[in-house]
């Protein structure tokens, strides 16, 4: 967190008062390690080794502790991640329903593979064994929206309304929002 | 809240105002707010009826419900006018919504061509009103219903998961009550062991047995935990169940906590299912609000206080040991038993962990007794269950039955069996840990111990239907996949065990099996049963088992003939063929094809006779324009 510009003081207090903040609701025990990385997850995006090093002072554990977790848990990130992240179910009901070929269509309008980020930080994707949605089969979750019975052709419609400035657009089409 | 009596005078509030409201003449509309009503599209359907209601005029009240079960009639919206039925609508588009609107909500004349069912509701009719509702079936009347027995989900789709009002006017918290003031301990744990309650989290372990073993480890505190992490893919009834009615489960957990004198609870909630965990959150704070949670619960003494953990994404963290390490914020790994969270559980301490569905049966059982729930079901699968019901069935949705129907009564009586033409090849059942079950044992009764005979596993309830385009060994690697990626890495058979089968069942998919490979999975498997640490390695070669148990011809076909026979597997896939305007009729292809399958004359362009092509793709390496594919 070093920079030239001399507000290195200033800007680091900027970037971890979020955290304290959230400290602030936990005990300081270990039972509160895996809401607190959650918390910070939500506000930073990911989970960079700054805030894993505070967390890890303040909880009183060992960095190696808080990495062992981190890494063990699939939604947990130590690196950036799109401003959108889409899961692509892979389960069973969306695999004999045609799961495949969604995935197959999202990775092609977007131009990454499953696990990858695009360039403008727009869209992370991923997979995800079960939505709980598999009556809709297939499915996808964009961030917290659930979109159920996809065809590989009505997947650009979906993610177009998440594109930047598509806040308003994404109200239109069916989703879970909270 | 003190007593019975006391939530009596309540109930009898709440029914004398929702009694006011009818006299109001007002009409319901409710909308179907699950996660899948919202992924088929109800939010949008919501906001235009709002809108619509606005331009109208109209005074009716809007509101929503968990999932009724229907998701192949989703997005589902439920009109009742005052006096009159309760008329369900499915599929419904939002210019349906509006017509709906228009013609039922002020015209007061159903939209016949879009209700599906009707619930009797209504007492007094005007004789139009009647003769049309006459046409539309009741939900008894519909087979997805009729055969169905909800207990669980006695509530769901009908109710506002968000009013604790709602839950308390259709006799919520009466079994609660009647528990902490009326029955000792000892009692309520006798009448669940009389019931023959068995765990819905898989494994079928007795409940009442369960909690009397963690009742009796002495410990001047204990823990509850209801374990809501449904993992497995293909099931989605907990889900809905929280969704739908999560005061059920939360009075369920009351009833335990009281019954094993535990004074801190926990629902661990998978943080895939955000909706689920809303409505919980907005239960707990209710049933706090009205003194169902806190201290001195209904002046027993009894104090209990309920949390929810969010999961972080470790299908393991579902098997229980996990899951309470996972609560202790560590890595989500599960121990050896004994010791059994019975005697050592969350932080040491005695803990009973229970699945969703387990408890949700609980207040039906206190209000009901013993003898009554135990009248349903089978002698030793005592009660219903709730499946999932997936895949290639017309009527995808969730359906609860007595315990000992066939698979075949579920299928096709309820789900009304496949697609036009579609012929049903197995049935999964359990999930990952389960198994294939042929069409031949179609008239398995479902039960823990018949499902296990025949090799699969009850599970969590999820049943997927497949038909003739599913590969049964393309099936057995998905799973073995999803379990080999899921393992938590401690014990070996499950870590490296998983793995080569896996290795073995790509080379299967891809053509390049070798002779002795079926044998070589079967051993595996069997010591990966035999030795893993928790039944995640335990059960995960079920599913690689119970196929080559049954379909050993289909893995036999991808080994020795290099075939797939549902054309799944790429690499084997289907015949090839020669493109008619690139081929330059050299023949080089027709001399290297093994069967003679490729004809044609000089110069001409040539063809594969499908029946004859194996696949091998020889053809294909030697065409010197590549005019040859696979189909
Ligand atoms: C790998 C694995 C995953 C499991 N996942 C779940 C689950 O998602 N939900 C559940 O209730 N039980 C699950 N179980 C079973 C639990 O360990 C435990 O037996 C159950 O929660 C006990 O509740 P019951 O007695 O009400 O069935 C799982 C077990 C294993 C080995
Ligand atoms: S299998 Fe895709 S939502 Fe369940």
């Amino acid at each position: 967190m070093n920079c030239i510009c001399g507000h290195a003081q200033e800007s680091y207090a900027k970037y971890f008062d979020p955290l304290y903040s959230i400290l602030s609701n936990y005990s300081k025990d270990e039972s509160s390690l895996i809401p607190v990385l959650q918390d910070a997850q939500d506000h930073y995006g990911y989970l960079p080794l700054d805030v894993l090093k505070e967390i890890a002072g303040y909880l009183g554990l060992s960095l190696g502790k808080v990495y062992g977790v981190v890494t063990f848990y699939s939604q947990f990130h130590l690196q950036p991640r799109g401003r959108n992240v889409i899961r692509v179910c892979t389960g069973t009901a969306c695999h004999v329903r045609g799961g495949a070929e969604v995935l197959k269509a999202i990775e092609n309008e977007l131009g990454i593979k499953s696990g990858g980020t695009t360039d403008d930080l727009e869209f992370t994707l991923e997979t995800v064994a079960c939505i709980g949605a598999c009556g809709l089969a297939p499915v996808i979750m964009v961030n917290d929206d659930t979109h159920g019975r996809l065809a590989p052709e009505t997947v650009a419609m979906v993610l177009n309304a998440y594109r930047t400035k598509g806040e308003e657009v994404s109200r239109a089409t069916s989703h879970v929002s909270h | 809240m003190k007593s019975l009596v006391e939530l009596r005078q309540l109930r009898s509030e709440i029914d004398n105002k929702q009694a006011a409201a009818q006299l109001n003449l007002k009409a319901k509309i409710i909308v179907g707010m699950g996660t899948c009503g919202i992924a088929a599209g109800a939010r949008e359907i919501f906001e235009a009826i709002e809108e619509e209601l606005q331009k109208g005029n109209s005074d009716a009240v809007l509101t929503r419900t968990g999932c009724i079960g229907m998701c192949e009639q989703e997005p589902l919206v439920d009109v009742q006018l005052p006096g009159g039925d309760r008329v369900t609508y499915g599929k419904v588009t939002k210019d349906d919504a509006i017509r709906i609107i228009r013609e039922h909500v002020l015209g007061g004349a159903v939209v016949e061509d879009k209700a599906v069912a009707r619930c009797i509701t209504g007492k007094q009719q005007t004789g139009h009103e009647l003769d049309q509702q006459a046409r539309i079936p009741t939900y008894d009347d519909l087979d997805f219903y009729r055969k169905q027995y909800r207990i669980v989900l006695a509530n769901c789709g009908r109710i506002n998961p968000e009013s604790i009002d709602q839950y308390i006017a259709v006799g919520g918290y009466e079994a609660c009550a009647k528990a902490l003031t009326m029955m000792s301990p000892e009692a309520v744990i006798a009448e669940v062991k009389g019931a023959g309650l068995r765990g819905r989290g898989g494994a079928g372990f007795p409940t009442g047995l369960k909690w009397e073993l963690t009742r009796k480890t002495p410990s001047g505190k204990k823990y509850l935990i209801c374990n809501a992490d449904e993992g497995d893919p293909g099931a989605f009834m907990d889900r809905s169940l929280l969704e739908g009615d999560p005061h059920r489960i939360i009075e369920g957990m009351i009833i335990a906590a009281y019954a094993i004198g535990a004074s801190e609870g926990y629902i661990y909630v998978r943080a895939e299912y955000p909706l689920a965990i809303r409505r919980l959150q907005i239960a707990i704070e209710q049933a706090k609000a009205y003194g169902f949670l806190g201290k001195d619960l209904f002046g027993s003494g009894f104090d209990f206080d309920l949390k929810i953990k969010k999961g972080a994404g470790a299908f393991v963290c579902g098997e229980e040991t996990a899951l309470m390490a996972s609560i202790e914020g560590k890595r989500g790994m599960p121990r050896p038993k004994p010791p059994f969270p019975s005697v050592s559980g969350l932080w040491g301490r005695p803990t009973n962990i229970n699945n969703v569905e387990t408890f949700g049966s609980v207040p039906w059982i206190v209000k009901h007794g013993a003898e009554a729930y135990k009248a349903v079901g089978t002698e030793k699968s005592t009660g219903t269950k709730v499946f999932a019901l997936t895949g290639k069935v017309k009527n995808t949705g969730l359906v609860e039955v007595p315990m000992g129907m066939t698979i075949r009564e579920i299928i096709y009586d309820i789900g009304g069996g496949l697609d036009e033409g579609k012929e049903l090849k197995a049935v999964q059942i359990g999930g990952p840990s389960g198994g294939c079950i042929p069409r031949d044992l179609l008239d398995l009764p479902i039960d823990y111990e018949s499902l296990r005979d025949a090799g699969a596993m009850m599970g969590s309830g999820g049943m997927v239907v497949m038909d003739n385009s599913t590969c049964m060994v393309d099936v057995a690697r998905f799973f073995l996949k999803f379990t080999q990626s899921e393992s938590c890495g401690k014990c070996t058979p499950c870590r490296e065990g998983t793995k080569r089968m896996l290795e073995i069942l790509d080379r299967i998919c891809s053509g390049e099996g070798r002779e002795g490979d079926i044998e070589l999975l079967e051993e595996l498997g069997n010591h990966i049963c035999h030795t893993s640490l928790c039944q995640l390695g335990g059960s995960a070669p079920n599913p690689v088992l119970s196929t080559i148990k049954y379909f050993r011809h289909e893995y036999e076909a991808h080994i020795k003939d290099k075939r797939c026979l549902a054309n799944v597997c790429a690499g084997m896939g289907g015949a090839y063929v020669i493109d008619q305007q690139t081929c330059i009729g050299c023949g080089l292809c027709a001399r290297v094809c093994p069967t003679g399958a490729v004809s044609g004359e000089r110069k001409q362009p040539h063809v594969i006779s499908e029946q004859l092509c194996l696949s091998c793709g020889a053809c294909a390496q030697k065409c010197p324009v590549s005019a040859i594919v696979q189909a």
